[in-house]
């Protein structure tokens, strides 16, 4: 859309390159700003470090959401705005498995199966963190990838698949549709009420090797649970995608979907295949928010989502190093930026970060890195 | 849905079968529509004993919320049905309209304080605010690709939304005075229907309204009813003006640009017409009229909070868009009229005929309702749905959405999608021979 600007006219500076350039000396200046409070003691070491690791956390599940989105955006080529309530729905079918696992004989079980709707079976008497029911909370974590993945083929089946043709914005606004509607199914299963379901979790000291290197003293287990969970699912996908043909067959759909099929790759089958991986994440996604947070209500993944979509954008679509780099990015934002301005308008940093890095890279900051 | 959409076949069937101008048949569309619509509502409702109060009243809410309906999405129209601009910010433009407004007109004493201004400048103010935010948008917007674009503006809508939610601006001190947007619990501020008195010492106007209230008298309607019917009136003249001036933007030079972008925009670029300054434009008139609609709408409530401006909004309006089908004004009031009457108040008034008639009580979770289902008694089930009617609700928004996107993507009236060309090329007959008649 900026063809009219640019190349060949006297001024050599394009509208991009003064907001990039802009927007560089503005990092800088941060950067240099966060430097003298640490040095003057402004700002403890301690505090810093805890707004970073929450950035990492943070970024981690916004990471696994999306992975997925960015794998459905680039192969279907369509903005899924129901990918927030596949995140809704793992968080709601894994922990509704893990109560009636970990909750067997000690609630009665309406209260497991429709997670406390009613009020009942109390997070911290039924034993819901990792030290005290951990095979309830593992089953739950499967659990939650699977009915998701089921969720999402059928909503793929019943909508999607006769949409395939339709161009991006009829199934942008299908798939709000299909958000809607999924998220009401929940309310109306488990009611709209916010409640607490996960115990307040374990936080033994640390060992004394690992206080030396990070200023840390005790360590949140279900923090932990959330980090290692989401690290060995992004390194599996990592070689998933790299080493196998299935990688190669997305590489080459999101490239040219014509060619591909001319190729004899079987793109239906593919289609399947980012389905089953994409959803899988966000499922599990929502179930370890979750665990980080205690608390669970039917709108979750769809406030989460425009957060998904910053860190896909900018990553540049297609590319889901570029997700997990943007969801970084907009993981330590949504933190770091605490240091200057209140908690409420941290969302307003990101969100405005997201709009400066497209207006001075409209691809995103890793396009051209295309890693299905 | 399908009922309603044969229904408008018919009723255009009967309409055009005549030699009125096209803006007289599409009101007596608009009507027909209408009056069968509650037409069918009061059969309805008087049949199953919904009672003649509660029937009048859902006919009153239907009417209010698809006037305000049919402002914004008009307005939207203009962004997605004739420029081919893929907003969804809708709620952030409508809110900053409010929020100037509310700002400008609170009362200096208040808390937050306002400035106490006539309404008239208020809502010229709101409209101003709206479209300079709008231009503000546009600048970056616009030079990204379409999907980025509706992203963006999304980003937008949150961002003005997340402001004036925060505790930063919820009082800033100017002078000793407190102004600001008083947070997540609003401002409260002199309510756009207050017009109404005022209109009423009008002396020509005001002669009228005291026919209606002298009938209303008679009928035994208390007169604020009336008063709140009077100022649906005004709603309905400014979608009259909105319909009218819409459309002819629509018919201009300007307009049939627009329509060229939404087309083929290098197409439209290459015959050297600007086409960045034209959508910049057209963004900035379509977010003041916005503005207007969400002044007209929240407005005529005395406190504004920001929850009144969810993402989910923008979505409601696009449904209705939708359904009536994008790219024609007509199509657009027809869409807001039907979602007001059938996805929005439709559902209530079905509970309300089922309270009417059966004595249902709603158990506590969905487990229990399947309970006294499995062993025999529908009733409770029955209970639980009227009861989460309003979360179903969403659900059949939803499925709506999905059933128009796969079977019926241009809505009802999206075959009357007017097009850049002054003939339609698409449509050429076949049969000629090859069009050589041209030479």
């Amino acid at each position: 859309m900026s063809t009219g600007h640019g190349r060949g006219r006297l001024s050599n500076l394009t509208p991009q390159e003064v907001v990039g350039g802009l927007l560089l000396a503005g990092i800088g200046i941060l950067v240099l700003d966060l430097v003298r409070l640490v040095v003057t003691g402004e700002l403890p070491l301690g505090r810093l470090w805890s707004y970073t690791w929450n950035g990492i956390v943070d970024s981690l599940y916004i990471g696994l959401a999306a992975i997925g989105l960015s794998m459905t955006y680039s192969i279907l080529r369509f903005a899924n705005f129901s990918h927030g309530d596949l995140v809704t729905t793992g968080a709601f079918s894994g922990w509704t498995v893990a109560y009636l696992i970990g909750g067997l004989g000690v609630a009665d079980l309406s209260s497991r199966l429709l997670l406390r709707a009613d009020g009942g079976a109390q997070p911290g008497s039924v034993g819901m963190d990792v030290l005290s029911a951990p095979i309830a909370i593992l089953v739950g974590l499967v659990i939650s990838a699977i009915v998701t993945i089921l969720v999402a083929l059928a909503i793929d089946r019943l909508v999607y698949r006769r949409l395939r043709d339709a161009g991006g914005i009829p199934l942008l606004i299908a798939s709000v549709g299909v958000a809607l509607a999924l998220r009401y199914l929940i309310a109306f299963v488990y009611t709209t009420d916010t409640r607490i379901v996960v115990a307040s979790p374990p936080q033994p000291e640390l060992p004394a090797a690992i206080q030396s290197v990070v200023p840390m003293e005790t360590i949140n287990l279900h923090e932990a649970t959330l980090v290692i969970s989401a690290l060995a699912l992004i390194i599996g996908v990592h070689l998933l995608l790299q080493y196998t043909k299935l990688g190669k067959s997305m590489r080459a759909m999101s490239d040219n979907k014509d060619l591909a099929l001319i190729t004899g790759i079987p793109t239906e089958r593919v289609i399947f295949a980012t389905w089953v991986i994409g959803s899988g994440l966000a499922g599990v996604a929502g179930y370890l928010i979750v665990l980080d947070r205690g608390q669970i209500t039917i709108n979750l993944g769809w406030f989460l989502l425009l957060l998904i979509f910053a860190a896909v954008i900018l990553g540049g679509i297609g590319s889901i190093y570029g997700a997990l780099a943007g969801s970084l990015v907009i993981g330590l934002t949504i933190n770091l930026s605490l240091v200057w301005i209140p908690a409420d308008l941290n969302e307003i940093a990101a969100f405005t970060l997201m709009i400066l890095v497209l207006i001075f890279k409209p691809d995103g900051l890793f396009s051209g890195v295309e890693t299905a | 849905m399908s009922d309603a959409s044969e229904t408008i076949d018919e009723l255009r069937a009967k309409v055009t079968d005549n030699d009125l101008p096209q803006w007289a048949t599409d009101l007596l569309l608009i009507a027909a529509f209408v009056a069968a619509t509650f037409a069918g509502f009061a059969i309805v409702g008087l049949l199953t004993g919904v009672g003649l109060n509660e029937t009048v009243g859902f006919m009153r809410l239907v009417t209010f919320f698809a006037a305000v309906y049919a402002l914004v999405v008009l307005a939207l129209n203009l962004h997605w049905g004739y420029t081919g601009l893929f907003n969804i910010g809708v709620a952030g433009f409508m809110a900053v309209g409010v929020y100037t407004m509310a700002i400008l007109t609170a009362s200096p004493d208040g808390s937050p304080a306002g400035l106490g201004l006539p309404i008239p400048i208020g809502v010229i103010g709101g409209m101003l605010a709206s479209g300079l935010v709008g231009l503000v948008v546009s600048l970056p917007a616009l030079r990204v690709r379409a999907d980025y674009f509706a992203i963006v503006t999304l980003g937008f809508s949150e961002i003005i939304r997340l402001a004036l939610l925060s505790g930063s601006l919820r009082s800033v001190e100017v002078g000793g005075t407190e102004y600001g947007t008083g947070g997540g619990s609003g401002i409260s501020y002199t309510p756009v229907d207050s017009v109404i008195p005022w209109l009423l010492d009008v002396p020509g106007i005001g002669f009228v309204g005291d026919q209606f209230f002298a009938i209303g008298e008679m009928a035994g309607i208390q007169s604020s009813i009336i008063q709140s019917g009077l100022y649906t009136g005004v709603l309905i003249a400014f979608v009259v003006l909105f319909y009218l001036f819409l459309t002819r933007i629509a018919y201009s030079p300007f307009g049939r640009v627009l329509k060229a972008i939404r087309e083929d925009e290098l197409a439209a670029r290459s015959l050297g017409k600007n086409t960045d300054r034209m959508k910049i434009t057209v963004f900035v008139v379509g977010c003041m009229l916005m503005g207007l609609a969400g002044i007209l709408w929240m407005g005529s409530q005395s406190r504004v909070n920001p929850d009144s401006f969810m993402p989910i909004v923008t979505f409601y309006i696009f449904v209705a868009l939708i359904v009536g089908g994008s790219g024609s004004n007509t199509g657009s009031i027809v869409g807001a009229f039907a979602f007001a009457a059938f996805l929005w108040q439709g559902p209530r008034f079905i509970r309300s005929i089922v309270r009417a008639n059966v004595d249902v009580r709603s158990p506590q979770t969905v487990y229990d309702a399947f309970l006294e289902l499995a062993s025999g008694d529908p009733l409770p089930m029955l209970g639980y749905v009227i009861g989460t009617l309003d979360e179903l609700r969403f659900v059949l928004v939803g499925v709506v959405l999905i059933v128009l996107m796969i079977w019926k993507p241009d809505g009802l009236l999206g075959h009357r999608k007017e097009l850049a060309a002054a003939t339609d090329i698409s449509r050429r007959p076949t049969a000629t021979d090859g069009g050589e008649t041209d030479e």
